[in-house]
């Protein structure tokens, strides 16, 4: 599989931002059937580079090669008239229509003045059996999950004859068994003699899957790797620069009295259905507790009944013995509660608004910024300057809308007005979504941190490297209620990953 | 000043700017499609809005009901809202000054303060009612608004014909004197054109708005509930209280239309088959003006005096004065989809570019 063919080249590619230089002189070979792993920090160019070979931007320096014939994208349509398809990030699809009508929009195949759809589902049906991909041309894409939706993206570019398929950062959104699954899925793709570019900043999927990976750090390639003559902590160094630690660096735990006291909580979902069912809970001063899980057992529904975003049904949350159930999201963060949300494109941040205006989006109102409902500005801008500072946020300034900054910095953002305010209690879910090791090794040392000073941590997390690593307990959470309580140098991957899936350690304790 | 200069080299201010002149052109077009002479229209449009004192001041007139009514579509578009009520709002305000301009005897000026104080407030409760619509009882507000648009029409022609009725005419009584906001001593230097103190309100609006939207808490919360109102809630924003909020203002700035209509030009209200429609231009010029203060003054200057000027054109031109119409619909159109006129502008960036390489 090594020794094919060159199928893409891409030759000293060049491209200039006002201010940055976002890919240097950047050389890279596909081989066909081969998955090529793209790695670099969130920032470092990866993202330009492919928008690049799929004809969104044009480099100013630099040629593409196809099949050996140097070619000019100008365009998407180029890229996909050439057998290149992309799957971005944030999937581009239309929720109310079938798989079948998402994967031929913009290329109807026309029957008389119709659109032929079942002469396309059937070739959807087909596409789907050759590469193992179980896509339901029928289903509706509001219906089925992210995973899922996920593969109807790959098969549009299957569908539109694709030779070479992108991946931009595939794994972000996708629960670990999605993970593994998309894995299988790309193996089977090269198999069958397509190419893969997978751009990531996970080093486990690149020694997972890829043959070869190059490795990209602040727009200058460093070099290209074969997969199998390398190992994590070297790929990690070569992309950040320096070593990485894996593993956070810890002292042992110093709790201290019960900070939050939860008793047979009962919340709602949107559905009606008890998305967590009747659990207690209580976190100390000083100790980071960890809820693993499986995405959709209720940890969201927990979160936002602490964090004043939910009505509860019943049950008690004390915070220091004082009870917070009525709250509202204010009236929990002014008691203390600080929160990271898992979503912090939807949540943690105005994306329009620039860093100044994020970083006192949950104090603006008190007396310090505000005088009388003016704002104050320098007092404002005073604060977003210390938070860019401490916590090293890159950003060309405090006035830059935070939509044009990378999600690491994004995140950083968050953080730091989470943890200025000082909380008693500090929630992350899902802190390092999306992140890169350089960013997420910052936000562990931060979550620890925190418990140093005396405060109570709630992780909830998807990813058991990160509960593990981080946490002092860990709660493992199915449908709704706790069904197991462990430390981490107690368990293992395995251990949890069977209570994670409802397999019951003896009784529920928590 | 180099504020200024990255303004107007803004994509969007050149998609604005670029709207107007095919508006123009479009229009141009089309009156020689029809046999007319364009540039004897536009001319005679011109002198209709320049020509003499009294048009002048008349031109003055038309523009400031659009800067109100500019202002209470974008201030309801940055909270992420559309307003298209501002027409039923106008017509409580103007039903609040006239009853209090009419039923009620007080001394000049403050018979004037406060019959505005009542159009404006009960211009702003009509706005307010949608906000509570919205929030409590999840109806959207487009559906509401265009629903009490004729309520509010109805409950006026009710209001009118009970209480300040004029035997023989369809519209009520006028308004006693004293409650007047018409400067006469500026009319009279303009040959009479109708001019009020509406329009040092206008720009005190304007200024106030900007002021508000960028600097206050109140417009911080508004612009976070607009931009993204599920940030807004987990930062602890009540995005209910911010609607309701935002639909008062909303409605106090429509129903000042209609106090100033009342007190300042007409002095009595008509008993009207339908509303005046200036709300909707309102989301017109909110539009153009991309919801900022400086770009509603120039849309709503702009869209006053083309409004206006359009009776010149059908005096002097024999044009119709639809095809103004016309010409502001496409601006519109232009403006709301702003993709063709990118298209156009990369278009000519790219020519330029190969011209300089080849």
């Amino acid at each position: 599989m090594h020794n094919g063919e060159i199928v893409l080249e891409l030759k000293g590619i060049t491209k200039r931002f006002p201010g940055i230089v976002a890919n240097d002189q950047i050389s890279l070979q596909l081989r066909k059937g081969e998955i090529h792993a793209l790695l670099g920090e969130n920032g470092a160019g990866k993202s330009t580079l492919m928008n690049i070979v799929f004809g969104l931007y044009q480099p100013d320096e630099g040629i593409i090669e196809l099949n050996g014939q140097p070619i000019v994208m100008d365009g998407p349509n180029k890229a996909i008239e050439c057998g290149i398809g992309m799957v971005h990030q944030h999937f581009k699809l239309v929720p109310p229509f079938t798989v079948t009508e998402n994967i031929i929009l913009g290329m109807e195949p026309k029957r008389g003045f119709g659109t032929d759809l079942k002469g396309a589902a059937s070739r959807i049906a087909e596409l789907s059996k050759q590469y193992g991909l179980n896509v339901n041309p029928e289903a509706k894409i509001e219906s089925i999950s992210i995973g899922m939706q996920q593969r109807v993206e790959i098969m549009k570019t299957l569908y539109r004859g694709a030779e070479i398929i992108i991946f931009d950062e595939p794994t972000a959104v996708l629960t670990p068994q999605e993970i593994t699954e998309l894995l299988q899925i790309m193996k089977r793709l090269v198999d069958e003699g397509k190419s893969i570019l997978l751009i990531t900043h996970k080093l486990k999927e690149i020694m997972d899957v890829a043959d070869r990976c190059t490795i990209i750090r602040r727009g200058k390639m460093i070099e290209t790797v074969t997969v199998a003559d390398t190992n994590q902590e070297t790929l990690a160094e070569k992309m950040v620069g320096h070593r990485v630690q894996f593993k956070t660096d810890k002292r042992p735990a110093n709790p201290q009295d019960s900070l939050l006291d939860i008793a047979n909580l009962v919340v709602t979902a949107e559905n009606g259905q008890r998305a967590v069912d009747g659990i207690s809970l209580s976190i100390r001063a000083g100790e980071v507790v960890g809820i693993a899980g499986v995405d959709g057992n209720g940890q969201t529904e927990l979160i936002e009944a602490i964090t004043g975003m939910r009505p509860i049904e019943s049950g008690t949350i004390r915070l220091e013995g004082r009870d917070v159930k009525h709250g509202s999201p204010r009236t929990a963060s002014e008691a203390g509660i600080s929160y990271i949300p898992q979503d912090r494109h939807k949540h943690g941040l105005v994306l329009d608004f620039d860093v100044s205006e994020n970083a006192v989006l949950k104090s603006y109102y008190e007396e310090r910024f505000n005088h009388k409902g003016l704002l104050d500005r320098q007092a404002i801008e005073e604060v977003a300057e210390r938070h860019v500072e401490q916590f090293d946020i890159r950003t060309p300034g405090i006035h830059t809308p935070v939509r044009s900054m990378s999600g690491g910095n994004q995140q950083k953002l968050i953080i730091a007005r989470e943890i200025a305010k000082e909380p008693k209690l500090l929630i992350a879910a899902q802190p390092t979504r999306g992140l890169d090791v350089g960013a997420i090794e910052f936000v562990h040392k931060q979550l620890i941190a925190e418990r140093d000073k005396g405060k109570a941590v709630l992780l909830v997390s998807f990813e058991l490297d990160e509960i593990i690593n981080v946490s002092d307990r860990i709660l493992v959470m199915f449908n709704g209620r706790f069904v197991g309580e462990t430390t981490p140098e107690t368990t293992s991957d395995q251990e949890l990953g069977l209570l994670m899936a409802g397999k019951h350690q003896g009784g529920d304790r928590g | 000043m180099n504020k200024l200069k990255a303004l107007f080299a803004g994509e969007s201010v050149k998609i604005s700017l670029l709207s107007i002149v095919l508006g123009l052109l479009i229009g141009a077009i089309v009156m020689i499609a029809g046999g007319y002479n364009p540039l004897l229209a536009y001319q005679s449009m011109l002198e209709k809005i320049f020509g003499n004192a009294y048009d002048m001041g008349e031109a003055l007139r038309a523009i400031v009901p659009l800067i109100f009514t500019g202002l209470a579509v974008a201030i309801a578009f940055r909270a992420g809202m559309f307003n298209i009520g501002v027409d039923g709002q106008i017509v409580m305000g103007s039903l609040g000054a006239l009853m209090v301009g009419n039923m009620i005897s007080m001394p000049p000026i403050i018979h004037a303060i406060v019959a505005i104080i009542a159009g404006t407030l009960l211009g702003g409760l009509w706005g307010a009612l949608v906000g509570v619509l919205k929030t409590k009882r999840g109806i959207n507000e487009v559906i509401s608004c265009i629903m009490l648009n004729w309520t509010a029409l109805y409950l006026s022609h009710m209001v009118i014909k009970a209480f300040m009725a004029e035997e023989g005419t369809s519209r009520s009584q006028s308004i006693q004197e004293s409650a007047s906001i018409q400067i006469n001593w500026l009319s009279g230097l303009l040959d009479g054109a109708r001019i009020h103190w509406g329009f040092a309100l206008a720009v005190v609006a304007l200024i106030a708005y900007h002021f508000y939207m960028n600097r206050t808490k109140w417009g911080y919360e508004i612009r976070a509930v607009g931009n993204n109102n599920h940030a807004a809630k987990y930062a602890g924003m009540n995005v209910s209280q911010v609607v309701i909020r935002t639909f008062f203002l909303s409605g106090m700035l429509g129903g000042m239309v209609g106090t100033f209509e009342v007190l300042g030009v007409f002095k009595y209200m008509a008993i009207a088959s339908a509303t005046s429609g200036l709300g909707f231009d309102g989301i017109a010029v909110a539009l153009l003006g991309m919801n900022g203060a400086l770009g509603i003054l120039l849309a709503a200057a702009l869209f006053g005096s083309l409004m206006y000027g359009a009776q010149g054109m059908s005096f002097g031109a024999n044009v119709p004065g639809e095809v103004i119409k016309m010409v502001i619909s496409i601006i519109i159109f232009f403006a709301a989809a702003p993709g063709m006129i990118r298209w156009l502008l990369n278009k000519t960036k790219r020519s330029k570019q190969a011209n300089r390489e080849g």
